[in-house]
């Protein structure tokens, strides 16, 4: 059925963006016809955002040509995208909760009569474009913040629709929606087909990709590997356009069966507005890889176990003895410590010294550290051999420095500000903080986010290191190659919940099926 | 044409009415125990005429904090509008129309400065506004030891004294101010994009709202609002006061007028109705607390409480909601 398409509605053609001397976009064409849902589809970082960002005008590329009804366009902000006809759906709603739906949907174009807002007018084009997809029972003067998401994705659209959009793009558009609502949206995108619409569908949900679109095309590492049609592929086929790339960096040994400890972190039936249903074991020595898409609830797990968005039901128990983790001091109390994804946001206190961010932690509780810890600090004393017990200023300044000595800290001076420091020193300050602590469970989410490629074995040396010296790691990763590398045993979370378990020897694809649900989990 | 829908978006009134009427009645049955009475002639003339010069800046001060922004400044300008009118008029009442106009040419000017000091400067309204308020208060301070200036005796006659009944005219001209706010808030461009850049300024740009000019726009109102209080400031009292605005607190109590009213701190949701009740409810416990002779310490005491618990209740409400 392709091929015969007359002429695309949207061309784009060896689109290339960088960023910072990445690439994130290279060499992508792509091609939508009036009437057609094409869905993009890749694993986290394929590049999936970037271009829907340089089709709405927010990103401009750096080559290729996007050629839009018929003519070459080039756009240089999402108002001319707009003006031109390409409608967006954002994942996060771009509407304002305290005003009606006409007055969303007319923003920065309210219909005047005599120089005043025509609020009749507003309402009654509301409504017809409303009724035009069957939406006609929502009424245009409701506020949009007493709306479900679904709904509001509804608003969304009929925005679009006021803008004569000839092309929408949704992103990730089920990411919030319940079941019953999944099926309205997609009886709305079968109307819009109908109506001669394109629309580029980005999902991770396969099921939704197989459901609705009539192409795909495969985005891996910012290439578009493949463009398939709906009808001619397996859910098999598309996860190995998806996956499958040779695993080229070293990663360090993983854990032998005798390096394992006790049980050190114990979770049973743990849950809150994230998750659910969480059972889990953590020995000492060994990394717990945990995978999943965005959103999938392997970062809230974290968060959850660092008290930071806590558990609200279940229990939880650290070597053996309940802990109620309420915030992170409590989980520092715990022995817990957490690698945030997002270093620059809660990791680092940009405008501090080095040395300020490395005593951030031992400032806040070294003198709340229970007893117990003493294992643990026997585990820290090995990387950083130095003396446990009671510290006073200068010890404990002394002690930091040279746990920063242990993590191979190449900064300059320990008195510069740490914003001027590379990704991947920044985050051995990081850890350099939490091991003041002598912490028996190490929870890390994207430990290398960011990170340029030397700087990462080091950081990966450094998580296996302290798993061997008998802290219990926790590593959230989205990156593949890393979670298969790294793990002694990895979960994989899927809506809130962990999907299933798999051994260290896993292949990329069993992660993926998981993660989107093509294979039934097994006994999870 | 827009009657045909039924409007469920209409929000319930701010529950400012609710605590204003209890107010009222709590206060009459204490006066009245008290011995004093609240509703007498004068009493209630008094009330009005508060409610009036804190009402005036107040409806200006709801349209930049809807918009996202604040303007600490009006107390200045307030004095500086007094000196300004009264010194224009000299006593007579030739140059009352050019006084007056040259008075809000002033005032809209130093809303202008705001405005462009916010938006195209990127300075926190906070801090740009408060600046701009020393600015003018180094100037009445370095110029003026007391009131100078007098004002026209036809306005101080009409404004000042005029009442309709209990009413003095000069509430009707808040009601007025009142009533053009509200007509712009919901029947303007100008209005529907004020709010939409103050409830979130990205969604706005993506929308195609000039965000900024927007912005400047609601600053000069605010401050043309402060001329306006201050020209009738200069009418009560019948020549420019240089202190009158500081001591009378219009910075903060409008700001305190705004927020009981219902209006978001943050931008984008509220309106000057509410803000016409926040308004209403401190001049009613302002004069029931000068019936009843509270000491002056203790009656900003309350009044901080009466805030501290309505913004909680908001802040309460908007987190059920959220849930």
């Amino acid at each position: 059925m392709s091929g015969l398409l007359p002429s695309p509605l949207l061309a784009l053609r060896g689109i290339g963006k960088s960023f910072l001397g990445v690439r994130v976009l290279d060499g992508v064409d792509l091609q939508v016809a009036p009437g057609e849902v094409h869905a993009v589809v890749g694993e986290n970082g394929a590049g999936k955002s970037t271009l829907m960002k340089v089709v709405s005008g927010v990103h401009q590329p750096d080559e290729g040509t996007i050629e839009f009804a018929g003519a070459a366009r080039t756009f240089r902000s999402p108002r001319e995208a707009q003006q031109a006809g390409i409608g967006i759906v954002h994942q996060e709603l771009a509407l304002l909760p305290e005003r009606t739906v006409a007055e969303n949907v007319w923003l920065g174009r309210e219909p005047l009569r005599r120089g005043l807002v025509d609020r009749g007018a507003m309402l009654s084009h509301t409504a017809g474009l409303l009724a035009s997809i069957g939406e006609g029972s929502l009424p245009p003067d409701t506020r949009v913040g007493r709306l479900g998401v679904a709904q509001q994705q509804v608003v969304e659209i009929v925005k679009a629709l006021a803008l004569d959009a000839r092309l929408l793009i949704m992103d990730e558009p089920t990411a919030a929606l319940a079941d019953h609502e999944v099926d309205q949206l997609y009886a709305l995108v079968r109307r819009l087909q109908e109506h001669g619409m394109g629309v580029l569908y980005v999902s991770h949900r396969l099921k939704e990709v197989f459901d609705l679109s009539s192409r795909i095309t495969v985005l891996k590492d910012g290439r578009a590997v493949a463009t398939l049609d709906t009808a001619d592929t397996s859910a098999d086929r598309l996860v190995r356009h998806m996956v499958g790339r040779e695993l080229s960096s070293y990663y360090p040994d993983r854990a032998k069966p005798r390096e394992l400890g006790p049980v050190r972190l114990t979770v049973r039936g743990a849950g809150n507005r994230k998750l659910r249903g969480i059972d889990l074991r953590l020995r000492a020595g060994e990394v717990l890889g945990v995978g999943g898409l965005q959103g999938s609830g392997r970062s809230a797990l974290a968060r959850a176990l660092f008290g930071a968005a806590p558990f609200s039901t279940g229990q939880v128990a650290v070597d053996g003895a309940p802990v109620r983790l309420r915030s992170p001091r409590a989980a520092m109390r715990a022995g817990i410590a957490y690698v945030s994804e997002d270093r620059k946001g809660e990791g680092i206190v940009a405008e501090q010294s080095v040395l300020d961010n490395a005593l951030l932690a031992v400032r806040a509780v070294s003198a709340v550290r229970p007893v117990r810890a003493a294992r643990a600090v026997r585990a820290a004393r090995a990387v950083s051999a130095v003396r446990p017990g009671r510290v006073g200023h200068g010890a404990r300044t002394a002690r930091v420095r040279e746990l920063l000595a242990a993590v191979e800290l190449r900064a300059a001076r320990e008195d510069q500000e740490i914003r001027f420091l590379s990704g991947g020193n920044q985050q051995k300050v990081v850890l350099a903080r939490w091991l003041a602590l002598a912490p028996r469970i190490l929870l890390f989410d994207e430990p290398t986010r960011g990170i340029d490629v030397g700087a990462r074995s080091a950081i990966h040396d450094l998580v296996r290191r302290l798993a061997r010296d008998g802290a219990a790691v926790l590593m959230v990763s989205s990156e593949l190659p890393e979670l298969l590398g790294m793990s002694d045993r990895i979960i994989v979370m899927r809506d809130g919940r962990i999907a299933g378990e798999l051994p260290a020897d896993a292949t990329e694809e069993d992660v993926v099926a998981l993660a989107v649900g093509t294979a039934r989990e097994a006994a999870g | 044409m827009s009657g045909t829908l039924s409007p469920p978006a209409r929000r319930t009134p701010p529950g400012v009415f609710v605590a204003l009427v209890l107010t009222l009645a709590i206060g009459w049955l204490v006066v009245t125990i008290d011995g004093g009475r609240l509703f007498s002639l004068p009493t209630t003339v008094s009330l009005l005429h508060v409610a009036t010069g804190l009402g005036i800046v107040a409806v200006g001060q709801t349209l930049v904090v809807i918009g996202g922004s604040l303007d600490l400044s009006v107390a200045y300008v307030v004095s500086l509008s007094t000196l300004v009118a009264a010194e224009a008029m000299a006593g007579g009442d030739a140059a009352l129309l050019p006084a007056i106009g040259l008075t809000l040419a002033v005032s809209a000017a130093i809303g202008l400065v705001n405005g462009l000091l916010v938006t195209a400067a990127r300075i926190n309204p906070f801090i740009a506004t408060v600046g701009v308020g020393l600015l003018l208060k180094g100037y009445l301070d370095n110029g003026y030891d007391g009131p100078a200036g007098k004002t026209a005796p036809a306005l101080v006659q009409g404004l000042g004294y005029q009442r309709v009944g209990p009413v003095p005219l000069a509430f009707l001209l808040l009601l007025a101010v009142a009533a053009a706010a509200w007509f712009v808030l919901a029947r303007t461009r100008f209005g529907h994009h004020l709010i939409a850049v103050g409830g979130d300024p990205e969604v706005a740009r993506l929308s195609g709202v000039r965000g900024s000019r927007v912005l400047v726009t609601a600053h000069v109102l605010c401050a043309l609002c402060a001329g306006l209080a201050g020209v009738y400031l200069a009418s009560r009292l019948g020549a420019g006061a240089p202190r009158v605005g500081t001591e009378g607190l219009y910075d903060l109590e409008s700001i305190a007028a705004v927020v009981l009213g219902g209006t978001a701190l943050a931008g984008g949701r509220g309106g000057v109705v509410g803000t016409v009740g926040g308004v209403l409810l401190l001049a009613s416990i302002d004069a029931v607390f000068n019936q009843l002779d509270v000491d002056v310490f203790f009656k900003q005491v309350i009044r901080g409480v009466i805030i501290i618990a309505a913004v909680a209740v908001y802040a309460h409400r908007a987190m059920r909601k959220a849930s």
